[in-house]
């Protein structure tokens, strides 16, 4: 079993409430792994700390084989570890195209030249506009994101984090807001991302994460229910209970 | 030891003085940036506003003394309602810089205008006889009317501190500054506390500016020379917190008459550079809440 | 349309309006010799604006102590001239940039590491350290009276700084060029992008493994070096050096030009001083008070009305021409 992101006895607490209580997570290489919860279940602090935006009160996050707890946020980017936002982190004045060069630029290690000019940087650009088209946004690359459809915009916070070349990507709600018009067009963008990456989505909308996961970890009040193949959670009767059934939690 | 002693009284008094006139004035401006997230750098045109009130209303219409004080507050508080609603109101939403060109833009304004009317030179302060003087307390002499700017500021104070904690307004505004969204979601008419705050807020500024026409004088550039005093106070002491500023106003008061007393030349280079630590060390200021 | 200059599909050849300024800036030389004074001064205010349009354009870090960079500059160069005897325009120049370089270094280092109120709070307090020294240092600085006997000899040992002003006009203006130059290839490379990256979404900026501080730090630092070097032309220019390139007024001043021509497009920061220090001297003589009144008037319209200044009218007439048509 080929580890690429695990976490051990990981908590945190803010005083008195804690919204994460040991919690021990295996992500393999090239899974497809969704992390599901009642509000409240604290899965968004979860990623927020695997991501490194909030530090642990105690437990290690190790990416592959590095211990990553104490590094911040742009060392576990450049490390391999993605993410996107479940409300829309994106440079809303500037073009499709800058949004997701700039993610390349730094992953190339050019974001810092200040003498030749971007347009310059042709790798940086054929990198970016062939990422857009495969995910169908080529027409749109000299569009400002404010001008875009909110479908096509979460379809480029995607776009971002794959111009990382991540190892471990991170989803959080990606069809978040999104019509189900549209919401299509993000379900084949996901079935068709890279084999190699080990992607964990966080999701309510059920269906997608029956028809996407391979394995599902249940959170609730920041602790690890249950964890297993669709079919197992999907007979699991505390995981109805959560769900659907009486309340066993105030 | 008596020797040593009395200067460092003597220090300790005007501080106290100067540390509460500080607090009057910049109390509003750390409240109304709590509460509406809006860095009012024209604060300090509030204050002086309430010092010309009071000059102008001893020396040329020969009121009283208190009600020149009460008129200070009422004043400049009426004024700053119908600014708020006109146009501080449209920039809640608005950028910090915005925010900042606009304010800066009324303090030029105000400038003008307060050369035009009153020319450059300071505003002399014709104090009545009863607070001229010495007033003998402990065994000591010092001047009356810095011991009434500490006794009255403190009454203010006291007020100040009890409105917000027991009334309901004052619920309101320490709900509004903890989670604004959340006190519009259970119906706090958020508008009108902002503009009822603001009001008090530079009323406030208005008559601390006219309590400390002496000890800070009333020209028409003041709201530009104070300016960094009045937000020195507001980010070390933390934004949106009553006492923090209380706690800061009376360092930087005293810190500033140590500083102007025994290394005068170095000017107030010290409290500078005591707020470039401070601020670095606390970001959020001595009290505050929001990083 | 992105609206801002650079970015990634951004075609960087200098277009052809963008030489308007200097066939603007040659034919007053030849045309109007009696201004140059006055024409100097608008050079030297471009370059400062420039400076500040940087960081507060295109990285948007705002603050009101960009004046310290600029008065550390200037009394720099006044002090190697009038104290130290050092009087070769390119050395003082040289030594204005490297106190700016230097002192925008250190602060920069430390303030970025804070934002908004704080920052802001910051930059107001390092100016005030800079204008208490440079009050009370009176040996050195002349204090209030200001720095006078600033010598500066010929430049590169030919063009000696005339009483016409016309050696002084042109050597602020190739200085300006160069700054220009300079100024505009950052903003169309991949770290301009990055700084517009940094303005617009800081978070998504970290989130893309960008090392955001020290992008900031670095900028800031150029800033501060090329306002320092704009400090420097205006002591040699005037020969004379005083408190009031530190003060409030002259740092709010230099906020409304740029806010006038338009933040975060490089022309505004030509366009802003032009039509400010052009007005300022046709009225502001005769009327001080309306002066300063019509100024703080004009900022609060800007700011409730044509947020993008002059050049944010002329595109929106633009539009709305092109849109007839």
């Amino acid at each position: 079993m080929n580890l690429a992101l695990e976490t051990r006895a990981l908590c945190k607490s803010f005083g008195a409430l804690t919204v994460a209580d040991k919690i021990d997570f295996r992500l393999e290489a090239g899974a497809r792994h969704a992390l599901i919860g009642p509000n409240g279940a604290g899965k968004t602090t979860f990623v927020n700390m695997l991501t490194g935006v909030l530090a642990p009160s105690s437990g290690t996050i190790v990416l592959g084989r590095e211990d990553i707890t104490a590094l911040g946020q742009a060392k576990r980017v450049k490390r391999g570890l993605g993410r996107t936002f479940q409300i829309n982190a994106l440079f809303r004045r500037l073009s499709v195209l800058d949004n997701v060069a700039l993610g390349v630029a730094e992953r190339r290690g050019v974001g810092f030249r200040m003498l030749r000019p971007a347009s310059a940087h042709a790798e940086v650009r054929a990198e970016s506009m062939a990422l857009l088209a495969t995910l169908g946004l080529a027409e749109d690359a000299d569009q400002r994101i404010l001008d875009l459809p909110y479908g096509k915009q979460r379809l480029v916070e995607i776009a971002i984090a794959l111009g990382l070349k991540p190892s471990v990507l991170l989803l959080d709600e990606p069809a978040a807001g999104v019509p189900s018009l549209e919401s299509d067009r993000i379900l084949q963008v996901l079935d068709k991302l890279p084999k190699d990456i080990a992607i964990l989505i966080i999701e309510h909308d059920m269906d997608l994460v029956f028809r996407f996961a391979q394995r599902i970890t249940v959170l609730v009040q920041g602790e690890v229910l249950v964890e297993g193949t669709p079919e197992e959670i999907g007979r699991d009767k505390r995981v109805h209970q959560v769900y659907l059934g009486e309340q066993r939690y105030a | 030891m008596q020797a040593f002693l009395a200067p460092l009284v003597s220090v300790a008094f005007h501080g106290a003085a100067l540390g509460m006139i500080l607090y009057v004035i910049s109390v509003g401006l750390s409240v109304t940036m709590g509460l509406m997230g809006f860095a009012n750098l024209a604060h300090g045109v509030f204050a002086m506003a309430g010092g010309y009130v009071l000059t102008t209303a001893i020396s040329r219409f020969g009121v009283p003394f208190p009600l020149a004080l009460a008129l200070a507050f009422v004043l400049v508080g009426a004024a700053s309602v119908i600014l708020e609603r006109l146009l501080y109101s449209r920039l809640y939403t608005a950028s910090d810089l915005e925010q900042v060109l606009f304010t800066i833009g009324l303090i030029f304004i105000a400038v003008a205008v307060a050369r035009f009317i009153y020319g450059t030179l300071q505003q002399p302060v014709a104090l009545p006889d009863y607070l001229k003087g010495q007033f003998s307390l402990l065994g000591r002499d010092f001047p009356t009317y810095r011991v009434f700017i500490i006794a009255f500021s403190a009454v203010m104070v006291g007020l100040l501190w009890f409105g917000v904690e027991r009334t309901r307004w004052g619920a309101m505004v320490r709900a509004a500054v903890d989670n604004r969204a959340m006190a519009q979601s259970v119906g706090i008419d958020t508008k009108r506390l902002f503009t009822l705050t603001f009001a008090l807020g530079s009323g406030l500024a208005g008559l601390g500016g006219g309590l400390g026409a002496e000890i800070i004088a009333i020209q028409p550039t003041y709201p530009f020379e104070n300016l960094v005093y009045f937000l020195v106070v507001v980010a070390v002491g933390g934004l949106g917190s009553l006492r923090g500023p209380f706690v800061a106003a009376l360092l930087i008061g005293v810190a500033d008459t140590a500083c102007k007393y025994w290394l005068p030349q170095f000017g107030a280079f010290p409290i500078y550079v005591a707020t470039i630590a401070i601020l670095l060390w606390r970001p959020a200021g001595l009290f505050g809440r929001r990083a | 349309m992105s609206r801002h200059a650079g970015g990634y599909n951004a075609d960087p050849r200098v277009r052809r309006i963008e030489w308007l300024p200097w066939i603007v800036a040659l034919a007053a030389f030849f045309l109007l010799p009696e201004y140059l004074s006055l024409g100097a001064r608008i050079l030297i205010y471009v370059l400062y604006a420039l400076s500040l349009d940087l960081i507060l354009g295109y990285a948007g870090i705002i603050t009101l102590g960009h004046s310290a960079y600029f008065g550390l500059g200037a009394y720099v160069a006044g002090i190697l001239a009038a104290k130290v005897g050092i009087t070769d325009p390119m050395i003082q120049l040289a030594a204005a940039a490297a106190a700016g370089a230097l002192l925008g270094l250190v602060t920069g280092a430390i303030i970025l590491r804070t934002r908004a109120l704080t920052l802001l709070m910051l930059t107001l307090a390092i100016t005030s350290v800079l204008l208490e020294i440079a009050n009370k240092a009176t040996p050195l600085t002349g204090g209030a009276d200001g720095l006078s006997g600033v010598v500066v000899a010929p430049v590169l040992g030919l063009f000696k700084f005339d009483i016409f002003g016309k050696t002084a006009y042109l050597y602020c203006l190739v200085v300006l060029l160069a700054g220009w130059w300079l100024v505009r290839r950052v903003i169309y490379s991949p770290f301009g992008t990055s700084l517009t990256g940094v303005r617009e979404n800081s978070l998504r900026m970290h989130a893309i493994g960008a090392p955001v501080y020290w992008r900031l730090v670095l900028v800031y630092t150029l800033s501060a070096t090329i306002a320092g070097v704009a400090g420097g032309l205006l002591t040699q220019t005037n020969q004379f050096v005083g408190l009031n390139v530190l003060s409030f007024e002259s740092a709010g001043e230099l906020l409304v030009m740029l806010i006038l021509g338009g933040v975060g497009r490089i022309y505004g920061a030509f366009v802003g001083p032009v039509a400010y220090l052009i007005a300022q001297d046709l009225l502001a003589k005769q009327f001080p008070e309306y002066w300063y009144f019509g100024i703080g008037t004009m900022l609060v319209l800007v700011v409730m009305f044509a947020r993008g200044g002059i050049l944010g009218i002329l595109d929106a007439a633009l539009a709305r021409l092109r849109r007839k048509a």
